[in-house]
């Protein structure tokens, strides 16, 4: 990370970046002092695994819907890719005796190239569409890797791995199913742990960040903010476009490979539409192109629908007002202008004129 | 994109502060939930756990188990003062990431015994966890094999998914031998594969013949023409529906309007489709269905247990319903066999219940008597087949 400081002050980039790592690192510490301490509830302990794959996938959308400004409804296709390919891994490396680190970087890695690759090929069509259009076809391709999934069937035996379309695999007695269709993959060797977490959310975060802060960041937000004017100066749109969907993708990956070695068991359809405008709310909660924002909103709208469980049947209807007010009070004009007045008051004489909100915008 | 530096100081405090609250009241609070059967004061009480889908598509099955579990519960605790159930239920949605989050819960609660969870993906993503925390656990209505499979603390209320299959291909095989089958099914769901993949093999294997095995790939279908075209032409007398009620009501409406009239063989799922608004039962007149339960029975306990539900609940129970009911009692019954009390580490209880269900144990519910375990978890008892006739299911 370069530290870039004019005038004596660090650089609206580099702060942010500080504030991530910050956050990140700071409620890593507090949860393992506290954890080490017994203060934390099972009900939290189980949802820190799932917290870091959440901000992961949330940071890595908010590269292609803030940075590069399109609207992406697929993202969870690209979790089911990674999640799937991370246990196929793991559970043919599950004989090999290799400690669980290890196979689960082993798991992680292979389902970033996958995820990866497959953000790419899609990409070339995708990315030529611009808006709605956009949105609706990634959106599809979503559908299609999670149809893709249903009719995915895998085995290990000692002839070594097989893969098919039907459930014929004529595996040997010792072999093992790793993907059933779509009964998706059961018996998952649970590895993922909340070190291993905080290590790839520290990851996403150096990519996401150094890409946003390099010439490739600039070039991807020109293109963002007026397509003519990037491409009159000589910049490949599409080129960049596709380089922040690519990456985007890769990290979805990772995420999914984390949270599918989380669980016993994982079904293809728990990655469908649902799951990525989930992660699309993260990220437009957070602030578009406002990454330390997406790590909050990841972890509060993660924890939240469990903290509400007082509440029973009324759980969702909280949930859905909490949502709607936090919108209301981070984006409504008037509120906006409140909190600028009352800063004003509180720390006087700084930064007096009132600048208009230039971050984001898709 | 420059901006008041203090006002993000003062939002990243703000927000941080409210994470830590937000992780100070997940760790604080374990008490009120969702919902909660008390014990009486001062008796000894055992804490039995149980997540299931309380609000979305799968609802009525989550909330069908939590109705007849509380009839048993008030039941248990009322005849026995000196033993009593603490009963509570989490929401689950259906869902393997939720069931885990909502099983921690139950943790935080201190729960003894686990029965559940309701459906089969939540179930499999719970009991590995179960399994490790060493905590009995007992599904009323989880089918698939794979929620016991490599886990000798999980037992099955219900049969599994393959055996349902089986026991299907059985009763066509002996008792509508040399009729061309057809088999409509829904390809992307657990359930609905597990039990199609057994009936296929099995059927075979008996040597009948499948003319027939159609595919769609969502409960929201809303047109299966095509699938009965398929049948019909193939000349299928018998069409087996191992599927969910809702897509098979589509599928006998659709039926009728192009006049084919083959004998529906449906399985558990299509258990309620008598109790669906805007369904006109006449279609499922002569509709074959395996159940475990049939509320219409003549037996004395069936009998009382359906008056106390439709007083409590003002419905008819399904079978859900009175798996959820067998559940707890066989719960409560096999740790009094087993001379256990509540005071005892989870790991105890769950040994001695394991040996209790392994080892000869035997009860006698609503959803079959002589119900018998095996070393897997997988119940034994006899299936029930019946017929719906005059909108009720008949005893075949």
């Amino acid at each position: 990370m370069k530290m870039k400081i004019k005038n004596g002050k660090l650089s609206p980039y580099t702060k942010n970046s500080i504030i991530s790592y910050g956050i990140v690192i700071i409620a890593f510490v507090v949860v393992t002092v506290l954890n080490s301490m017994g203060a934390v509830s099972s009900s939290l302990q189980g949802q820190l695994v799932p917290i870091c794959a959440y901000i992961i996938m949330a940071v890595s959308l908010n590269l292609v819907v803030g940075i590069s400004g399109e609207l992406s409804l697929g993202h969870a296709g690209f979790m089911s890719a990674g999640a799937f390919m991370g246990i196929v891994v793991s559970g043919m490396l599950e004989s090999s005796g290799l400690p669980d680190g290890v196979r689960l970087a082993a798991a992680v890695i292979c389902g970033a190239i996958l995820a990866g690759i497959l953000g790419f090929l899609i990409g070339i069509p995708v990315l030529r569409l611009r808006g709605d259009y956009l949105a609706i076809v990634t959106l599809a391709f979503g559908e299609i890797i999670k149809n893709i999934m249903n009719i995915v069937y895998a085995g290990v035996d000692s002839n070594g791995f097989h893969l098919r379309t039907n459930p014929d695999l004529g595996l040997e007695e010792s072999g093992r199913m790793l993907l059933n269709g779509p009964m998706g993959a059961t018996a998952v060797q649970r590895i993922s742990t909340f070190t291993a977490g905080f290590i790839l959310v520290l990851i996403t975060l150096f990519i996401v960040q150094n890409i946003m802060n390099s010439r490739q960041g600039r070039a991807i937000m020109a293109c963002r903010d007026n397509r003519i004017a990037a491409e009159s100066i000589g910049l490949n749109v599409m080129r960049y476009k596709l380089m922040a969907f690519t990456v985007s993708a890769a990290l979805a990956g990772m995420g999914g490979a984390l949270f599918g070695l989380n669980y016993s068991t994982l079904l293809p359809i728990k990655f469908n539409f649902n799951t990525s405008v989930l992660i699309l709310v993260f990220v437009v909660l957070g602030g578009l192109g406002n990454i330390w924002g997406s790590i909050i909103a990841a972890t509060v709208l993660t924890i939240l629908p469990e903290a509400l469980r007082q509440f029973a049947d009324y759980r969702m209807l909280a949930y859905a007002i909490v949502l709607i007010l936090v919108m209301i009070f981070t984006y409504s004009p008037k509120i906006k202008m409140f909190t600028q007045g009352l800063r004003e008051k509180v720390f006087k004489g700084k930064n007096k004129t009132p600048e208009p909100e230039t971050e984001g915008g898709v | 994109m420059k901006k008041n530096s203090y006002f993000k100081k003062f939002m990243v405090i703000a927000l941080a502060l409210a994470m830590v609250f937000t992780f100070a009241a997940c760790g604080g609070s374990s008490d009120s939930g969702s919902s909660d059967s008390g014990a009486a004061e001062g008796a000894a009480t055992i804490k039995i756990g149980c997540s299931g889908p309380l609000t979305g598509g799968a609802s009525i099955y989550g909330t069908a188990v939590k109705q007849g579990a509380e009839i048993a519960v008030a039941e248990i605790n009322e005849a026995n003062p000196d033993l009593q159930i603490e009963f509570k239920m989490e929401d689950d949605e259906a869902d393997g990431e939720k069931a885990v989050n909502a099983y921690n819960k139950l943790k935080d609660w201190g729960i003894q015994i686990m029965m559940g969870t309701v459906t089969t993906g939540s179930c499999i993503a719970t009991s590995a966890i179960t399994f490790e925390d060493r905590v009995f656990e007992l599904t009323p209505s989880a089918s698939s094999a794979d929620v016991t499979a490599g886990k000798d603390n999980v037992f099955q209320v219900c049969f599994t998914d393959p055996n349902q299959g089986i026991k299907a291909a059985d009763y066509i095989a002996e008792n509508m031998a040399g009729k061309k089958v057809g088999v409509i099914y829904n390809n992307s769901d657990p359930y609905s594969t597990g039990i199609f993949n057994a009936f296929k093999s099995e059927f075979e294997s008996k040597g009948g013949e499948i003319v027939a095995a159609e595919t769609y790939p969502d409960d929201t279908n809303a047109d299966y023409s095509a699938q009965l075209t398929s049948c019909k032409s193939a000349g299928a007398e018998v069409v087996l529906l191992p599927i969910y009620y809702t897509p098979a009501s589509v599928i006998m409406k659709q039926a009728k309007d192009m006049n084919y009239a083959p004998t529906f063989f449906g399985v558990d799922g299509m258990d309620g489709i008598l109790d669906m608004e805007g369904f006109d039962t006449a279609l499922a007149e002569g509709v074959m269905l395996m159940t475990p339960f049939n509320p219409w029975s003549t037996d004395e306990n069936v009998a009382s247990f359906v008056e106390k539900y439709q007083a409590a609940y003002n419905e008819v129970p399904n079978q859900f319903a009175a798996d959820g009911y067998d559940a707890i009692y066989a719960l409560y019954d096999a740790f009094k066999a087993a001379g256990l009390t509540p005071d005892q580490a989870n790991e105890e209880i769950c040994d001695a219940m394991i040996g209790q269900f392994t080892g000869g144990f035997s009860y006698d519910g609503l959803t079959g008597t002589g119900m018998t375990w095996n070393e897997k978890g997988e119940v034994n008892k006899t299936p029930v087949i019946c017929v719906i006739e005059g909108g009720i299911y008949v005893d075949k």
